[in-house]
């Protein structure tokens, strides 16, 4: 062998690390959509079998809280891009309050579910007797609703923990060099949580109340 | 033991285009194997290492206008048997008028027949000859499906609704029901058998074993004046019938009633006195068009109605 | 002939120990993020589940020699199938070509370091893991008795055996695919050295690529549908039941969505791998490759689009099921080139048959074996006839088993001194190949048979007149399993006492042969580059057709 020189631990195979990220975080959120996507289409047959009986669930929907969530996220949403403005522009000290202001956006939000699913569950709501509608498909409308906001309360939580990372790391003094890119990437999957939220609003506290 | 068992009898008449289509594939199939594998073999002995094959470059033709040459052929012939598959069923979508009605319910692990005379039989199915027969099915608990392999017809069974398959047996003898969607533990046992008769023979059976009783009348009155298109379809379209009897019924206008028989009777004839709560007044007055022994007829069945889900 | 594509590989040195020889502790096992270790990792996962989901079998074909229950009770019966099916699909073959020859072989084949996500990459296998022995645990608590399709109402409100289990466990297993996908898309972008442009890629990768696809954008449905059941098997929500609202056939529509395509994560990696193995023993560039990238897209986009022939006699309408027809018939047109492009690329070549080309060779026949009876099941007559029976199960052993599992032991053999840096044993390898060959047709082609003439499937106690091809099929798995377990050997004999192998034993293009083997840790010690395509191979027989293989034809 000729004097071949030994390829060190950096130069070679390190890339593109921003590019790398991001795809990675796309290509997962294309996995995220299609999860959702599963449970959206199974909505939509459900209700193209039984129009009524969902419209009229949709009105036992809790208007209040749903409404309220919808704020609380899109508010959410709007400081962290604010962050990542701040990231950019190297303000260190809003970034930080505009993570912790999303985090506490985002506890908000599990807190009015938390109280939206007692008032739920005190309307018989949930699976069991006495479920106030009287068409038995509204129940499946509300199978559909548990199954969909749970999970995505599942993801809200997952996607805190992701946020509040990004958060402990901002508050070292000396940041590591690829923060910013975690800070965009995390960012992409709170806004995914965020868009997700905005459909389930749309099919769980609007469609009954639009006819 | 017995012989090599090839091919089921082919015992309706849709039995004998689906083996001439299976008969075509084959042909076809041996043909491209022969095709695949005797170039193989051609081409592994020719040019195995150390033969003294010409290996010099490929002729211009044997590239892409070969490729797409074969891509086209092959779509064409994909689409020719498309085709015919198509136009082999297309025949066998809507059943005949006049077509023998038999109501089939299947259950973990039995099938129940219902003729329109009445008469009912388990695991067995008497059919007449040359008689376009309907079947139409459901379930009372999980899915199975209606395969007799002598009619190379099968039919997956659904809970809570009613499926229809038709065919025309064409032979007679006696021939094996199965049902071929996986229902639990008993599935390999769940079966039958179908006997196909001359339409006199069915004739004097299905008179001998007709169920002569008010309910199986009404029974018959339910399908015939097109109640079970409504209330056996969506529940949301008309409520459920079974358990009706004696039970409390809860109406528009935040009233309620006792379902006795005189509840029953005024349903059929009266329907919009009382229309139950989260229903449309869709349905129809029968007065007039059942007669009086049909109404109490239909109000003997609806009280022997029971859901037969197993909890 | 001394081109320097075979033979300037550089010899080990000192200073580069193999990735074998880099840490000898099992943490350094345990705790590796080195993609060849992994891949090593997932190589021991689904030998073990692949005996697990064999045994089941073993005992399956067993019972159906006598038509009677003999020493199964149905109930046993039925949690057996179910097992062979799950371990089989989710914890062998899935997992089998992608995780295992995949993460040994992406990053050498393309000049990367190691994938773009290392640490992600030792993650998936520990999910793996943990999803296995979550569906271990419903096998020891007492197993599940729903078939590998888990169809409702049956799995959510009928059976009483350990469905959520089960379910949790092919969940998790999901998120290791999915791990394993995103992983591959990123590298197959990020990654590539120098000079490997799209067009240079081995078509194995291409295979990874549209594998990977596939796995990122299928495998979440099947979460959600496994959500669904989870949600009305524990919560008592009513999805899929018809009283309150929900429908049966949706859960059908969910998974056959996922699974069909889940059936082209199954056989696209074997289509990657038999390329390879064409091209070396043939010493041939492969015939038509920009075809060959092209179907392998293709059969990944349409089969998007198939999943309602699983339903034809499901209670659908009758026009989904025309086009569901129609587009099965047109997902079959690309794997038709496939299956050309390789016998064409034999002519003229200089052929040479050793274990792996054989292998090879038996794909290339059983899977059109097995593709062909697919066609008669997407004719609407004919699958209304022979769905849910033996032909089915039948035509996807053919594929499956005759097609993916000896793709895998091709690539098993071909790559073999390149992991271990060792040769095994070619008279046992050739017979065992043979052998699986036999075993196979002898096993399955009596199934094909007894579909037609009506014998249905997960049928333990069947009508007599069958039983003639029930016991012609057991002999036949015999002789397969005796088949299967002799690599067990000679491959565990090689690994200790077999010889040292050169880096590049059959004189193979691709980069992975342009290092030692076994390959240093970090695959490389001067970072290759590639200007060229990946099968360079005529030119040992006529130096003019290089021009032509360069200009990427
Ligand atoms: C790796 C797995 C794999 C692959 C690749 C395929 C490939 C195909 N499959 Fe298969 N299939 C399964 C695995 C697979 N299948 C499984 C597991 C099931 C059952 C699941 C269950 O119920 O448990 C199943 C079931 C199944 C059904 C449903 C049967 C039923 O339950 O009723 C159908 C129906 O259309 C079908 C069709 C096809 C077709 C058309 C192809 C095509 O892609 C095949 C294309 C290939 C060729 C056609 C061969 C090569 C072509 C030529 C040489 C061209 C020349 C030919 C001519 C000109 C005619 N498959
Ligand atoms: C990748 C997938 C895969 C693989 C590799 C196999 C491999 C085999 N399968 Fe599999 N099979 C499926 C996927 C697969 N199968 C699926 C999805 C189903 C449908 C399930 C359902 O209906 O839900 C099915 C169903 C199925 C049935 C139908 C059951 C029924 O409907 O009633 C049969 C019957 O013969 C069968 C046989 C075999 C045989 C003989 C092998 C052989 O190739 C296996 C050979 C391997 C060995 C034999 C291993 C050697 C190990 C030993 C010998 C150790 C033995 C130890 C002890 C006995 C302690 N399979
Ligand atoms: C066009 C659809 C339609 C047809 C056909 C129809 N029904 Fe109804 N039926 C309904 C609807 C909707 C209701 C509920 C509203 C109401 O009370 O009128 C109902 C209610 C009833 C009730 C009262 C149910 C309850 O829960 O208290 C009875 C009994 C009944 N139908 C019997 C019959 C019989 C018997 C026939 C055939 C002779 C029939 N129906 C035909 C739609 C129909
Ligand atoms: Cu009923 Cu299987
Ligand atoms: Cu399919």
């Amino acid at each position: 062998m000729s004097g071949a020189t030994l390829i060190t631990e950096r130069s070679w195979g390190e890339g593109d690390q921003e590019f790398r990220a991001s795809l990675g975080m796309w290509v997962f959120l294309a996995t995220e959509i299609l999860f959702f996507g599963g449970l959206f289409l199974a909505y939509a047959e459900l209700r193209s079998q039984n129009v009524e009986a969902f419209d009229e669930a949709g009105k036992h929907a809790n208007f209040f809280f749903g409404t309220l969530n919808t704020i609380l996220l899109i508010t959410s949403s709007f400081m962290m891009t604010i962050a990542l403005v701040c990231s950019d522009k190297g303000d260190r000290s809003l970034l930080r309050a505009m993570l912790l202001v999303t985090l506490a956006l985002g506890v908000g939000f599990l807190l009015c579910k938390g109280l939206e699913y007692r008032s739920d569950l005190q309307e018989h709501l949930g699976p069991g007797r006495n479920f106030p509608v009287r068409l038995p498909a509204a129940q499946a409308f509300f199978a559909m609703y548990w199954a969909m906001t749970g999970l995505h309360a599942v993801h809200l939580t997952v996607g805190l923990g992701v946020v509040g990372r990004v958060w402990l790391i901002a508050r070292r003094p000396v940041w590591p060099e690829n923060f910013h890119r975690t800070l965009h990437v995390s960012a992409l999957y709170w806004h995914l949580i965020d868009v997700i939220w905005m459909m389930l609003y749309s099919i769980f506290y609007l469609v009954g109340r639009a006819t | 033991m017995n012989q090599l068992f090839l091919f089921p009898p082919a015992a309706s008449l849709e039995a004998k285009g689906v083996d001439q289509l299976y008969f075509v594939m084959l042909g076809l199939s041996f043909a491209i194997l022969a095709l695949v594998f005797g170039l193989i073999v051609v081409f592994a002995w020719r040019y195995r290492a150390g033969s003294g094959a010409r290996r010099s470059k490929l002729p211009g033709f044997y590239a892409h206008e070969m490729e797409i040459g074969w891509t086209l052929a092959t779509l064409l012939v994909f689409l020719g048997i498309y085709g015919w598959s198509v136009e082999a069923r297309q025949v066998h979508w809507a059943p005949p008028h006049g077509a023998l009605n038999v109501r089939v319910v299947a259950k973990q692990w039995m099938w129940k027949f219902e003729h329109p005379s009445g008469a009912r039989e388990i695991d067995a199915l008497h059919l007449p000859l040359g008689v376009p027969v309907r079947l139409d099915m459901t379930s009372q608990d999980v899915i199975h499906s209606f395969y007799v392999p002598a009619f190379r017809e099968k039919q997956d069974v659904l809970p809570d609704r009613i499926v229809t398959l038709w065919f025309t047996p064409s032979r007679l003898g006696q021939y094996a029901i199965r049902c071929a969607e996986y229902c639990g533990t008993n599935h390999s046992l769940m079966g039958g058998e179908v006997y196909v008769v001359t339409p006199a023979e069915y004739a004097r059976w299905a008179d001998r074993n007709a169920d002569r009783s008010l309910p199986a009348a009404g029974a018959r009155s339910f399908a015939a004046l097109g109640c079970a298109g409504c209330h056996e379809a969506r529940a949301d379209l008309a409520p459920r019938l079974a358990d009706l009897y004696g039970s409390k019924v809860a109406l528009e206008g935040n009233r309620s009633v006792l379902a006795d028989d005189a509840y029953l009777e005024r349903s059929i004839l009266d329907p919009r006195a009382d229309i139950v709560k989260g229903y449309l007044p869709i349905m129809p007055s029968y007065r007039g068009v059942a007669t009086p022994e049909e109404v109490s007829a239909l109000v003997a069945y609806l009280k022997t109605m029971k859901s037969g889900r197993t909890p | 002939m001394t081109d320097a594509t075979f033979d300037a590989v550089p010899e080990r040195s000192s200073s580069a120990p193999s990735y074998l020889e880099d840490g000898h502790t099992v943490a350094s096992w345990l705790f590796t993020t080195d993609h060849k270790r992994i891949a090593i990792l997932y190589a021991a996962g689904i030998t073990f589940f692949f005996f697990i989901g064999g045994a089941a079998a073993t005992l399956m074909r067993l019972e159906l020699v006598t038509p009677y229950a003999n020493f199964l009770s149905p109930d046993e019966y039925n949690r057996l199938f179910t097992l062979h099916g799950v371990i089989m699909v989710w914890f062998f073959l899935i997992p089998s070509i992608p995780a295992v020859m995949g993460n040994f072989l992406l990053p050498l084949m393309i000049g990367a370091r190691d994938v773009a996500f290392p640490r992600l990459n030792l993650v998936s296998w520990y999910v793996y893991i943990f999803g296995g022995i979550v569906t271990l645990y419903s096998l020891v608590a007492g197993g599940v008795d729903t078939g590998w399709t888990f169809y409702t109402p049956f799995s959510t409100m009928f059976s009483n055996s350990h469905v959520l289990a089960a379910a949790a466990g092919i969940f998790i297993a999901g998120f290791s695919t999915i791990a394993t996908g995103v992983n591959f898309i990123t590298t197959v972008h990020t990654e590539r050295t120098e000079g490997m442009t799209w067009f240079r890629l081995p078509l194995f990768v291409w295979a990874m690529y549209a594998t990977s696809i596939v796995m990122v954008l299928a495998t979440p449905v099947l979460a959600a549908s496994l959500l669904m059941i989870v949600c009305e098997r524990l919560f008592h929500l009513p999805i899929f039941n018809p009283d309150t609202g929900g429908d049966p056939l949706l859960f059908q529509h969910l998974f056959w969505f996922y699974s069909h395509p889940a059936v082209y994560i199954m056989i696209l990696p074997a289509m990657g791998v038999v390329s390879e193995i064409i091209a070396c023993f043939a010493r041939r560039q492969i015939f038509g490759y920009r075809f060959m990238v092209y179907a392998m897209i293709a059969i990944a986009g349409i089969g998007f689009f198939v999943w309602g022939h699983h339903m034809f006699v499901a209670g659908s309408s009758n026009y989904a099921n025309l086009v569901f027809s129609l587009l099965s018939f047109i997902v079959a047109v690309p794997s038709a080139i496939k299956v050309f492009n390789w016998t064409a690329s034999l002519y003229r070549g200089r052929i040479t048959f050793e274990a792996p080309m054989l292998y090879a060779l038996g794909f290339v026949g059983l899977f059109t074996v097995g593709g062909l009876t697919g066609l008669f099941l997407a004719m609407i007559p004919i699958d209304v006839h022979v769905t849910d029976t033996y032909f089915v199960i039948a035509h996807f052993h053919y594929i499956m088993v005759g097609g993916s599992v000896s793709a895998f032991f091709g690539g098993l053999h071909y790559w073999w001194p390149k992991v271990t840096g060792r040769l095994y044993h070619e008279g046992f390898a050739r017979f065992a190949a043979i052998l699986m060959f036999f075993g196979f047709n002898f096993t399955f082609f009596p199934q094909f048979i007894m579909g037609y003439a009506g014998m249905p499937r997960r049928y333990e106690v069947y009508p007599p007149v069958f039983q003639i091809y029930h016991v012609m099929s057991s002999a036949g798995a015999s002789v397969l399993a005796v088949a299967y377990l002799m690599p067990l050997f000679y491959l565990g004999w090689s690994l200790l006492h077999g010889e040292r192998s050169p880096p590049n034993p059959w004189r193979a293009t691709g980069l992975e042969w342009q290092t030692s083997s076994p390959p240093p840790k970090q695959n490389f010690l001067v970072p290759p580059r590639v200007a060229h395509g990946p099968y360079r191979y005529h030119a040992e027989q006529d130096p003019s057709d290089l021009a032509e293989i360069d200009s990427g034809r």
